[in-house]
């Protein structure tokens, strides 16, 4: 039986974060209720669709899900379940924030099926954390992660950003040290470079147009500085140091997990699998089509479920997918698997790309036990973007 | 046909005093045309040339107008090119008429190029009478410019004609004045055949259709004809007259008149322009004189931007040249730029033009190497080379000298810039000659200035430090020895040929550390270090250096948005279609360009 992934939009937050451009927005309790219903009312029309398929992995992600009502979380669980056919190893996971979460909640999180809790720290130091707009501290996390733990989780990973305006490679251990102080630690890290994407905050005093990383354009002087792309990637490096000696092992360009606890739904991703995106803006991929739902929200209130940005992928298109998708894995891709899976031998000009880059080791290859590995060595992963735009055919 | 009914004349200006505009109205007053029928400008049809607001090709309009005397006249103006680029055109073109109207601005008064086109109209023996021009403007001061054209040109300006053409007041003026002052021509129309050749056009139906003037003698359909100096022997197919923007075929073209004739010719290199054209049973003794071969003075490198188009970019030029026996190329390679054309041309205005009409009308997507004029390179074996690409410079130790042209420069400026633009030609190595005073507030500044130097971007510069009120003439003069030397340009340790060029040793440096900041800038980073240096026969005279891209990685997943992702990258990949791979280095076309504006502060 094929397996399918769900993901679950919930595009609210208490207050939106300087640096974020994902759909969000802070919403009265009415916005959130009729949301419910439309979503729910998705869930009942999309599951009938899917009969034959076998959910093994469900992700709820924001926004904050944490931020809304917990009944709500139960809720669209419980439907998805009447809907479609649950996994009984099926990894559910949901984004929180510290702050958001209370003793009630993650007990009704726990019995509505959450079995992996991701917790968005981003910074221990609570000045960086005012400067990314966050609205918890770091006592606050604290207490919300014991609060995690006696719930019972023990699949828990923590969101950590660098890159962050005043960060320093001193400060970035400090908050790496913090939380492997934890006890228990966390089984899976997620550590992110910020990305300065326009229409945000921080774009109108980081980015391009306001001259860039490093002289920002900031009058009130509210903000410090970028740390530079040096200091950037250096953060990038002790984190995978650090981290490895704790046992943590670095599977995708920003993830980081305990053996057996990488993110199935993520790995769906990078691996090609299908999923299917529920909510406001959730994308998705089921038999080789990807689209979208709506991003406008009152289209969306209104059962406006359409598939926008609908596109059937070409053999081609799959192919670039394959390469750019699968090379963001530290174990890279195969190239056998690229001949059984499309049938065709590896294509030449793939193989000029690679031995161009394997020349500037920016590229490794591993003749491995099942077949000719290739992957991105730690120098190419920092500049993963200009090797993957590579792989794309000319139109 | 009676010669005394006939006037031969072309119209002189600086550019934008109102040339195009009276004979707009000369020839919409004398009837040939409905002023519906009229295009705004009837004798510029090429857009190019009215987007710039020169007149490129020079043609012929006939009209006939009904005089006060009751009599009928045929007007044939010839229009003339309005830029020193086209010396040689004009100077065929003011041959073929008799006299000239002076057109000067009421408020501007004489400039750089009145001056200049009138010594050459009255070089050429021709009447020259001046109108005033512009004289509605507030702020017109006709008396004050008849003053000046009296003292300066040493011509009668009196009883001047004031006129706005924009406006058609003073046309009727203008008309009696051409059909008074200006001479009839006075050419034997027995004797053997002798033309001028002014101008030619090439159709693809009828071929080459030759612009001339007729001294002597007569010719008319079936006439074997004889080119004097390419010596190109042709049947006549048809000869005529020119209407307003059209041919008109007539029986006989004879002594006096203006026209057409073609004669199934194919190349426009047959009908040089100044040539001489008899009758090749009875020809005439000698030929007419003035006539030159065309040189160019400007070369450069022109390379498709994809090297599939280089066909393509190889038809477009023949097909230019077709039009064009002025614009001259030949295949070359560079190793940056692949294969492409060094191609000559009179100066940097036709060369842009050339680069304009072949992206615009080819839609070819070029790459234009630096612009570089001939220098001749005297090696120690006694031999000289011109050399019009600097990569293909001798080594150093095989040249004994080197020589660079020169040209006599004249600089028509108000008082208050005189400062600044003698500074801007001290910069440029220039040598004073003189300064004369043409009136209170203006004066004439004669430079020798070396070609090399000018040809960038002076004219730029010229105007920008004389808030727009210079105006700028001159012409070759000649070669003189010159410490000049190769500069290069390595990007990543490697000479990258196409930005070489030759430059005068006191200016290397500057010259080569402008370039190198420039580059930087143009050059976007790489996944290592590019040392990007200036070198003088291997000797590094400056260096920049691009740093390695230490991050390009996205780290989100967007919630499983993957075509965001692709977009992301499909959007890197397109950045890099625009670049040139050298080595391991990729240079975007633009670098190649940009290093030419380097004083833009």
């Amino acid at each position: 039986m094929p397996d399918l992934g769900i993901y679950i939009h919930i595009p609210f937050c208490v207050r939106k974060c300087s640096y974020c451009d994902f759909l969000s927005f802070s919403a009265g309790e009415e916005t959130g209720k009729d949301y419910l219903d439309a979503l729910i009312c998705e869930i009942r029309e999309k599951g009938p669709q899917y009969r034959g398929y076998i959910i093994t992995s469900v992700f709820i992600g924001g926004g904050t899900p944490s931020s809304v009502p917990s009944g709500h979380i139960t809720k669209i669980l419980r439907t998805v379940r009447e809907n479609f056919e649950v996994s009984e190893d099926c990894e559910i996971s949901m984004e929180s924030n510290p702050g958001t979460l209370t003793e009630e909640k993650l007990k009704e999180y726990k019995k509505a099926g959450i079995n992996r809790l991701s917790m968005g720290l981003q910074s221990a130091s609570d000045r960086e954390l005012s400067w990314l707009g966050r609205i918890h501290t770091f006592a606050g996390f604290l207490a919300s992660y014991d609060l995690v733990i006696k719930s019972g989780f023990k699949n828990v990973n923590i969101d950590l950003m660098y890159g962050i305006p005043g960060q320093t490679k001193a400060s970035w251990e400090k908050t790496l040290r913090e939380v492997l102080g934890l006890n228990p630690r966390p089984t899976h890290i997620s550590a992110y470079s910020l990305i300065v994407e326009e229409g945000t905050p921080f774009y109108e005093i980081y980015g391009e147009a306001a001259g860039g990383r490093e002289n920002g354009k900031d009058p009130e002087r509210q903000y410090p500085p970028l740390p530079s792309e040096e200091e950037e990637r250096n953060m990038d490096k002790i984190t995978e140091d650090i981290l490895s000696k704790y046992g943590y092992h670095r599977y995708e360009i920003s993830n980081y997990a305990k053996k057996g606890f990488e993110c199935r739904h993520n790995l769906r991703y990078w691996k090609r699998g299908e999923y299917l995106g529920l909510g406001l803006g959730a994308a998705s991929f089921t038999d080789n089509i990807r689209y979208r739902n709506t991003d406008d929200l009152s289209v969306y209130l209104r059962r406006g479920f359409r598939k926008e940005d609908y596109q059937v992928l070409s053999e081609r298109e799959q192919m670039e997918e394959f390469m750019f998708l699968g090379l963001r894995l530290t174990e890279g891709i195969l190239t056998d698997e690229f001949e059984r899976v499309f049938r065709k031998p590896f294509p030449k000009r793939y193989w000029d790309v690679i031995y161009r880059y394997e020349n500037l080791c920016f590229i490794e290859l591993e003749d491995s036990p099942e077949g000719l590995r290739v992957r991105l060595t730690p120098k190419g992963r920092d500049i993963s973007n200009r090797i993957l735009s590579e792989f794309l055919f000319d139109p | 046909m009676d010669q005394s009914r006939i006037r031969n004349f072309c119209i002189v200006a600086h550019i934008d005093h109102g040339k195009s505009t009276l004979a707009d109205r000369i020839i919409e007053r004398t009837g040939l045309l409905t002023s519906r029928e009229m295009q705004e400008q009837v004798l510029d049809n090429m857009d190019l040339e009215r987007e710039r607001g020169i007149t490129i090709k020079a043609q012929a309009v006939r009209t006939v107008y009904k005089a006060k005397d009751g009599k009928e006249y045929i007007l044939n103006l010839i229009d003339t090119p309005g830029h020193v680029d086209f010396n040689y055109e004009v100077s065929r073109s003011l041959a073929a008429c008799d006299g000239a109207i002076l057109v000067v601005d009421a408020a501007q008064g004489i400039e750089a190029q009145t001056l200049a086109n009138v010594y050459l109209a009255l070089d050429h023996d021709l009447e020259v009478f001046p109108v005033i021009n512009k004289i509605d403007l507030p702020s017109a001061e006709p008396e004050r410019v008849m003053n000046e054209i009296e003292d300066v040109i040493g011509i009668e300006a009196k009883n001047a004609p004031l006129i706005s053409a924009k406006n058609g007041i003073g046309i009727d003026e203008v008309l009696e004045a051409i059909v008074e002052r200006l001479p009839a021509p006075t050419g034997d129309e027995n004797a053997p055949l002798k033309a001028l050749i002014f101008d030619s056009l090439y159709d693809s139906y009828r071929g080459v259709i030759v612009f001339m003037r007729i001294r002597d003698g007569r010719v008319s359909r079936g006439t074997k004809i004889r080119m004097m100096a390419t010596g190109a022997v042709f049947d006549v197919v048809e000869v005529g007259t020119f209407g307003a923007g059209q041919f008109i075929p007539c029986e006989e073209l004879s002594a006096g008149m203006v026209g057409y004739l073609t004669a199934s010719i194919k190349n426009v290199r047959d009908t040089a322009v100044g040539d001489t054209v008899t009758d090749d049973r009875n020809p005439c003794s000698e030929p007419l004189p003035g006539y030159k071969k065309v040189l160019s003075m400007v070369y450069c490198g022109m390379y498709p931007a994809d090297g599939a188009k280089y066909p393509d970019l190889r038809d477009a030029l023949e097909k230019l040249q077709l039009n064009d026996a002025s614009l001259s190329y030949e295949p070359e390679t560079s190793v940056a730029l692949g294969f492409g054309f060094r191609c000559g041309f009179l100066g940097l205005l036709h060369l842009e033009i050339i680069e304009e009409r072949l992206e615009r009308e080819y839609n070819l997507d070029l790459v234009t190497t630096a612009p570089s004029v001939i220098y001749h390179v005297y090696k120690t074996n006694g031999e000289m080379i011109e050399l019009t690409n600097p990569s293909n410079l001798p080594d150093p130790s095989e040249i004994e000298y080197m020589e660079e042209p020169f040209v006599s420069a004249e600089i028509m400026v108000t008082t208050e810039y005189i400062g600044p633009i003698m500074e801007l030609c001290q910069q440029r190595r220039g040598r004073y000659l003189g300064m004369e005073y043409i009136e209170q507030t203006r004066a004439l500044l004669k430079y020798e200035l070396p070609l090399n130097e000018i040809i960038y971007d002076f004219f730029d510069a010229l105007k920008s430090k004389s808030r727009g009120y210079a105006s700028f003439d001159y012409e070759l003069k000649g070669y003189e020895k010159s410490e000049l030397v190769k500069l290069d340009i390595l990007i990543n340790k490697e000479e990258v040929d196409a930005l070489s060029f030759i430059v005068h040793r006191d200016g290397a440096y500057e010259r080569g550390r402008k370039m190198c900041e420039k580059l930087k800038d143009e050059i976007p980073r790489h996944l290592f270090e590019i040392p990007i240096q200036a070198a003088i026969g291997g000797k590094v005279i400056a260096r920049e250096t691009i740093k390695a891209l230490r991050k390009d990685v996205l780290a989100k997943c967007y919630g499983g948005d993957i075509t965001r992702k692709k977009k992301l990258l499909e959007k890197q990949k397109e950045g890099k279609k625009r670049m040139r791979q050298f080595g391991n280095v990729e240079i975007p076309q633009r670098a190649f360009m940009s290093v030419l504006k380097l004083d833009e502060e």
